[in-house]
């Protein structure tokens, strides 16, 4: 039924994906090695931002039915530790934290993105010991102890994949909103079955929307890269 | 999203004592399989817990030991531990051997990403879909004390069971459960209970806020299906509006106990016609005892929409539940 989803307030309020990222940049004790220049990137572009965000969290979470909130300096965190593209990390991070809020605001890996933040889309697909998952759809917290990867991390030594590098030569992305996401179904697929056909891409990569509708390009692309190049 | 605590319990006597712990000092309480519907109604605070608002605390189970996979139990059934992955289910050879029913239905549901996530007793315990509860309204499912979609869009709300709410249960594998004639092992501040599927559900005119019995301190543990007596023949057949991604329009899930080419019982369960996965007896007594032809698989679909009352907008599912009950039957019967 979800997408006959009719708008609502919900959906602008500020709440909406938003406060929990911009809550990060005012946590004290936050004490991820990335915090820093985190912190830089917000004072440095400039003070709408800020501004935007600078009402504080009470008044912001005031929404209806959560009369309970817990204040601001009561956020609970955990510290996890975690293995993204090969290197270990040991976060603190705030248990309402989706795991893509610790990727592309707190680790700095833009790479996957944020389309719908409710399971509809697929752009902010990472694999979580080795198998696609909404990034958007779970939180960091439960990563701890898992190894993830994302778009940053496929290829070896700087050198792209031979799926990347198809991608290019099939024109898979058109604005490339969605190829990360694509790019890591694609990867686990070609994982657990190097010879898929048409049909098992097709199947493979239907959690992952495409705006551009470029689905054909892709498929091509994922073909392109299996073990017999598609023949 | 609202700040919450997250607690990971090792053991399911652990998740429960967090759970009492926090409904004590009045903080609500949810339960977390793979979060892939909890989160979504967590981020649009929407109440999961009807009328205890926004969870403050979360139990997450990924930690519990041992309630992730399916096994051969002792009665030669199969215990299919709460936590088991979607994935998991489908890939399954045991089930796609002798209980493919629950097999096709793990695989019909979403993408594979949520798959992945999803677990069988998130899947069985996800709240309703219906777009008024989704979006805030304040109805029922809420807490609330109306109903939005009766004289509103009710396109793919209830034929069958309906009043006062008129969701239809959204979960792919619950009439597959049913249809197999699982029990729901329970846990609970009192201990384990088991429980046959079949009285798990319960319909808006007995509690209209929940979708089945558990309490706010309650977790599903695992799934017990019974080793049949017989051959089973079975089959998850599914329409949905898309290829893919989203929830049934009108499901059903047949098994057929089979005595060479005579079926001997049927059970037959419906998805996205009730608010509970609606067994319709009077279409299986037809099959009892009969070789499946195309005119008998015509006359179980005319028998299952007995009885339907379709609202303004979905009076389409009357006949697509027919078509559905007869394909599912022709389809179960030919496998071999
Ligand atoms: C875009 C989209 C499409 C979807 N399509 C489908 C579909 O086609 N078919 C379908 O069936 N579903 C569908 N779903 C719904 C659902 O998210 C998944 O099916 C999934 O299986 C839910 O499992 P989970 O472990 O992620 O649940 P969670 O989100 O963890 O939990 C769901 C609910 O169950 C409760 N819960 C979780 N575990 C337990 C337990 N052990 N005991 C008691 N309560 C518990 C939670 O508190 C919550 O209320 C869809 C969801 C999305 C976002
Ligand atoms: S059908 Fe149920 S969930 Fe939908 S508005 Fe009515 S009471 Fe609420
Ligand atoms: S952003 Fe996660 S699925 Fe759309
Ligand atoms: S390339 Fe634009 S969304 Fe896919």
């Amino acid at each position: 039924m979800d997408e006959f989803r009719e708008p609502d307030a919900a959906d602008s309020a500020p709440e909406n994906g938003d406060t929990s990222r911009s809550g990060s940049a005012r946590q004290e004790g936050h004490t991820s090695e990335f915090d820093v220049s985190r912190r830089d990137f917000i004072g440095g572009t400039g003070a709408t931002i800020v501004a935007a965000n600078a009402m504080p969290l009470g008044a912001q979470e005031a929404a209806p039915s959560s009369g309970n909130d817990l204040a601001e300096t009561e956020v609970p965190r955990s510290r996890i530790a975690i293995t993204v593209n090969g290197a270990r990390h040991q976060v603190d991070v705030e248990d309402r934290w989706t795991l893509n809020e610790l990727l592309r605001d707190h680790l700095e890996l833009t790479g996957s993105k944020l389309g719908c933040n409710r399971g509809e889309c697929g752009a902010c697909t990472v694999l979580v010991d080795g198998e696609p998952v909404y990034s958007c759809s779970t939180l960091a917290v439960w990563a701890d102890g898992r190894s993830i990867l994302t778009v940053e991390g496929l290829g070896e030594g700087g050198a792209i994949s031979r799926l990347q590098q198809a991608f290019i030569e099939h024109n898979a992305p058109q604005c490339g909103f969605c190829t990360s996401g694509q790019l890591m179904s694609a990867t686990a697929l070609l994982e657990r079955n190097a010879n898929p056909t048409a049909n098992e891409v097709r199947e493979a990569l239907a959690g992952n929307l495409c705006r551009c509708s470029n689905y054909n390009a892709i498929v091509e692309a994922v073909l392109a890269a299996t073990e017999t190049g598609g023949a | 999203m609202k700040a919450f605590v997250n607690e990971n319990p090792g053991s399911i006597d652990e998740a429960v004592m967090l759970a009492q712990a926090a409904l004590r000092e009045g903080r609500s309480v949810s339960f977390a399989g793979g979060g892939t519907d909890l989160l979504q109604l967590v981020k649009e605070r929407v109440p999961n817990r009807p009328g205890s608002g926004v969870p403050d605390v979360l139990v997450n189970l990924k930690r519990v030991a041992g309630i992730d996979q399916v096994t051969r139990n002792d009665q030669g059934g199969l215990t299919i531990g709460g936590l088991t992955s979607l994935t998991d289910l489908g890939a399954n050879p045991q089930l796609r051997d002798r209980y493919a029913v629950l097999a096709e239905a793990a695989d019909s549901v979403a993408t594979r990403q949520i798959r992945n996530a999803g677990t069988l007793a998130g899947n069985v315990c996800q709240r309703p879909w219906c777009w008024y509860y989704r979006n805030g309204f304040d109805c029922y499912k809420a807490g609330g004390n109306q109903c939005f979609s009766i004289a509103g869009e009710n396109q793919l709300h209830a034929i069958f069971g309906g009043g006062p709410s008129f969701i239809v249960h959204p979960s792919d594998l619950a009439p597959a459960l049913v249809a197999l004639d699982a029990r729901f092992r329970v846990a609970g501040p009192g201990g384990d209970r088991s429980l046959s599927s079949n009285d798990f559900f319960v319909l808006p005119n007995e509690d209209v806020a929940h979708e089945n019995v558990l309490g706010d301190d309650e977790l599903l543990v695992s799934a017990v299906i019974p080793e049949p007596s017989g051959e089973i023949r079975s089959h998850f057949y599914k329409i949905m509006d898309r290829e893919t991604w989203t929830h049934a329009v009108v499901s059903a899930a047949v098994v057929l106990e089979m005595d060479g080419e005579i079926c001997r019982t049927a059970r037959i369960v419906l998805g996205g016609v009730a608010p509970i996965p609606w067994r319709v007896p009077a279409a299986e007594r037809l099959l009892a005892d009969q070789r499946v032809t195309p005119e008998l698989a015509d006359s179980v679909g005319i028998a299952s929409i007995e009885g339907a009352r379709p609202l303004a907008k979905n009076a389409y599912k009357v006949p697509l539940t027919r078509r559905v009950v007869e394909r599912a039957v022709l389809a179960a019967a030919a496998r071999a």
